[in-house]
């Protein structure tokens, strides 16, 4: 237990965590103030606002019609009338079903609708924060020698560095609960201002905090990533460089190369897809060049669907792998 | 007696992409308690590669180890606690300062608080104990490190090059407290390339050279049993030295003539040299034994010793003379 409480004392103390953690909450108040300034309340002042709006676009739009319509038939018979449709047939009448109320409406946050989004955004925030401060942890103590010295301390391998892990992923545990918390009620308060909470049934928010535990689980596999490819590589910028060139391969190398071999369901091997799968709980990429012929529906693409399963299978194999390569190495090798 | 430290037969062989390094080959090595003990070889002779593995930093291939009658590495977490251990200038993280980097290690080992106050005191660094370690000098790094070795209170120190970097206050102040750590019980191991230092506080001595034990002993026995037993011979003012050189030549002595005076190397027994002279009505007027200090007994035993207009390179070692005494005995 004093091996723990050390190792968390080390992580807080490190400058470089509390540099992460400042950065990473500036951009999340960012993403709060500007989520506040950019939508409004919709009252019947609004409401009535846009429906006006509606109808003046969709008048001036039929008077353009008409004045067109009425054009085009003044030019019948006339060398202007290659100007327009033959017979002024195919000149669309517009209906007010082109103009409906709900597209002038102001933008607003609609807490059941839109919090998703944001619940993504910090998960994504914190694992990237979790993967660099997850690295830089054991990284820069393996390359100061300062790994040395703790073992020479408590000559037992595998407790060290599990301790040391365990440490990080209980500190970023706390801390996504903390931040989610905050998050949760900052965004109620935004909704409650600038937008709305109806429709927050217990389900909802049960579903909203699945959500969440689905990003806890993503920021804990980022840091034991972060910790593991750094401890494998002995230094911080062998879990960056492994990852800056998983990202590089990945992304773009074989999305081209899949693209160019016209690899049915391509996006399915990029990293991004699997993460909005995790957290949306299921994602669908449909294969357009492809037809399922069908006589009530027409032509509908083939369609992949990715389920959160799917997604958390490969992340906990992930976190296997890398925790488990990273303990077997630290096992047997030389420190020197 | 009872030996602190045991090493038998200890194997160690490097293995890279670029091939294989046999650091020790059947290094042997014996510590008693209670005492300071040096552990002397030259550059890559294997003396760090000992203490790392005697730590459990790194395997060995073969022999056995125990440290206070423990088999290591299979009992080291046991007897962790009572080895306080530098292996060759560790480095410590940076941006914390001397007293944090101190504090954690004390919670890490389980140590009272009040101890990182009083090492920081002891090796002189209490008024910059807050200093961030990045800032220090190379002397004071060393003196922090000496410093979480004394943490936990040992029974066994393991200083490897604890003077490098050290001032002369500095390397002087760090002989008084291995005497005194010495006298309170403690064991000391401790490499050194100073042998000047070596030979002023250490009881005892293993001198290795690629990767084997060439001499272990007290120092006084090293001394006496590699000493070329050489003695300094002058004659009265006035008396033919060159028809002396030649009757002590004639019976077989290494003679080299000096200024005023010759030496002879191979003097087991200087009575000889009197007793020919004397037959002869030559009379010395100084015979002196020419004691071989530690430096010269180094040199010897491992073949470093510098050779006129060569460059010697590490691993590169004369096969060394084994010393003899034979002459006279
Ligand atoms: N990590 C390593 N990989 C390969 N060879 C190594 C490694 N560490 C040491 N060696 C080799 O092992 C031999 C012994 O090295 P060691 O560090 O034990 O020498 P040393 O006696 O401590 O020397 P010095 O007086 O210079 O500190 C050297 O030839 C060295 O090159
Ligand atoms: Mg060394």
């Amino acid at each position: 237990m004093s091996l723990y409480s050390a190792e968390t004392r080390r992580l807080t103390k490190r400058r470089f965590t509390k540099l992460f953690l400042l950065g990473v909450t500036l951009i999340l108040a960012a993403v709060a103030v500007g989520m506040f300034f950019t939508n409004e309340k919709v009252g019947p002042e609004q409401i009535a606002s846009a429906q006006a709006q509606a109808q003046q676009d969709y008048q001036r739009s039929l008077e353009q019609f008409q004045k067109d319509m009425a054009d085009c038939q003044a030019a019948q018979g006339t060398a202007q009338a290659s100007n327009w449709p033959p017979g002024c047939e195919g000149m669309v009448e517009p209906t007010i079903d082109n103009f409906q109320t709900q597209w002038y409406m102001p933008p607003t946050f609609n807490f059941r609708e839109n919090f998703g989004d944001m619940v993504t955004t910090l998960a994504a925030l914190l694992a990237l924060v979790a993967f660099i401060v997850g690295a830089s942890f054991v990284g820069a103590e393996w390359s100061s020698g300062g790994m040395m010295n703790l073992l020479l301390w408590r000559p037992q391998r595998l407790r060290v560095l599990g301790i040391k892990l365990a440490a990080l992923l209980v500190f970023f545990t706390a801390l996504t609960v903390v931040f989610s918390a905050i998050w949760t009620g900052l965004f109620y308060l935004i909704a409650q201002a600038r937008g709305t909470t109806d429709g927050m049934t217990s389900g909802a928010w049960q579903s909203i905090a699945l959500m969440e535990l689905r990003g806890l689980a993503l920021v804990i596999v980022a840091g034991a990533v972060g910790f593991g490819l750094a401890s494998l590589g002995r230094h911080t910028a062998m879990a960056l460089g492994v990852t800056i060139g998983a990202v590089i391969v990945f992304q773009f190398g074989l999305g081209t190369v899949l693209a160019m071999a016209d690899v049915k369901f391509a996006e399915a091997y990029l990293i991004p897809i699997w993460m909005i799968a995790w957290m949306n709980k299921e994602v669908k990429i449909e294969d357009y060049n492809s037809c399922d012929f069908n006589s009530a529906t027409g032509c509908v693409p083939d369609a992949l669907t990715l389920t959160w399963p799917m997604a958390g299978g490969i992340l906990a194999g992930v976190f296997v792998l890398i925790v488990v390569a990273s303990m077997w190495t630290m096992r047997s090798r030389d420190v020197t | 007696m009872t030996a602190v430290l045991e090493i038998a037969g200890l194997q160690k062989t490097y293995r890279s992409r670029k091939g294989v390094r046999r650091a020790l080959d059947g290094f042997d090595m014996t510590v008693e308690a209670g005492q300071v003990h040096g552990f002397l070889g030259p550059n890559g002779s294997g003396k760090t590669t000992t203490l790392r593995t005697l730590l459990g930093l790194i395997r060995p291939n073969g022999g056995r180890m125990a440290i206070l009658g423990r088999e290591v590495p299979e009992s080291l977490p046991d007897v962790a606690g009572q080895v306080g251990a530098i292996v060759e200038s560790p480095q410590f993280f940076g941006n914390f300062t001397a007293q944090d980097t101190l504090s954690l290690l004390a919670d890490a080992g389980g140590v009272r608080k009040e101890r990182v106050f009083a090492v920081l005191e002891l090796v002189g660094l209490r008024d910059r104990a807050k200093d961030r370690v990045k800032t220090y000098s190379l002397g004071m790094k060393q003196r922090l490190a000496v410093a979480s070795a004394l943490l936990k209170e040992p029974k066994l120190l393991i200083l490897d090059e604890p003077a490098n970097g050290l001032d002369p206050g500095g390397i002087r102040e760090m002989r008084t407290l291995m005497r005194n750590l010495a006298e309170s019980g403690m064991t000391v191991v401790l490499s050194s390339h100073i042998l000047g230092e070596i030979q002023l506080i250490c009881d005892s001595v293993t001198i290795i050279s690629a990767g084997r034990r060439v001499a272990a002993g007290s120092v006084a026995d090293v001394l006496r049993s590699n000493t070329s037993s050489a003695v300094k011979v002058s004659l009265e003012p006035g008396v033919d030295m060159r028809g002396a050189i030649e009757l002590l030549r004639a019976n077989g002595a290494q003679v080299t003539v000096e200024h005023d005076h010759f030496m002879v190397g191979n003097a087991g027994n200087p009575a000889q040299i009197t007793r020919i002279l004397a037959e002869r009505e030559i009379y010395v007027s100084e015979l002196t034994p020419v004691s071989a200090d530690l430096e010269s007994v180094f040199l010897q035993l491992t073949g470093t010793a510098p050779v006129e207009g060569q460059n010697r390179q590490v691993d590169q070692t004369a096969a060394a003379a084994p010393a003899s005494g034979g002459w006279g005995q």
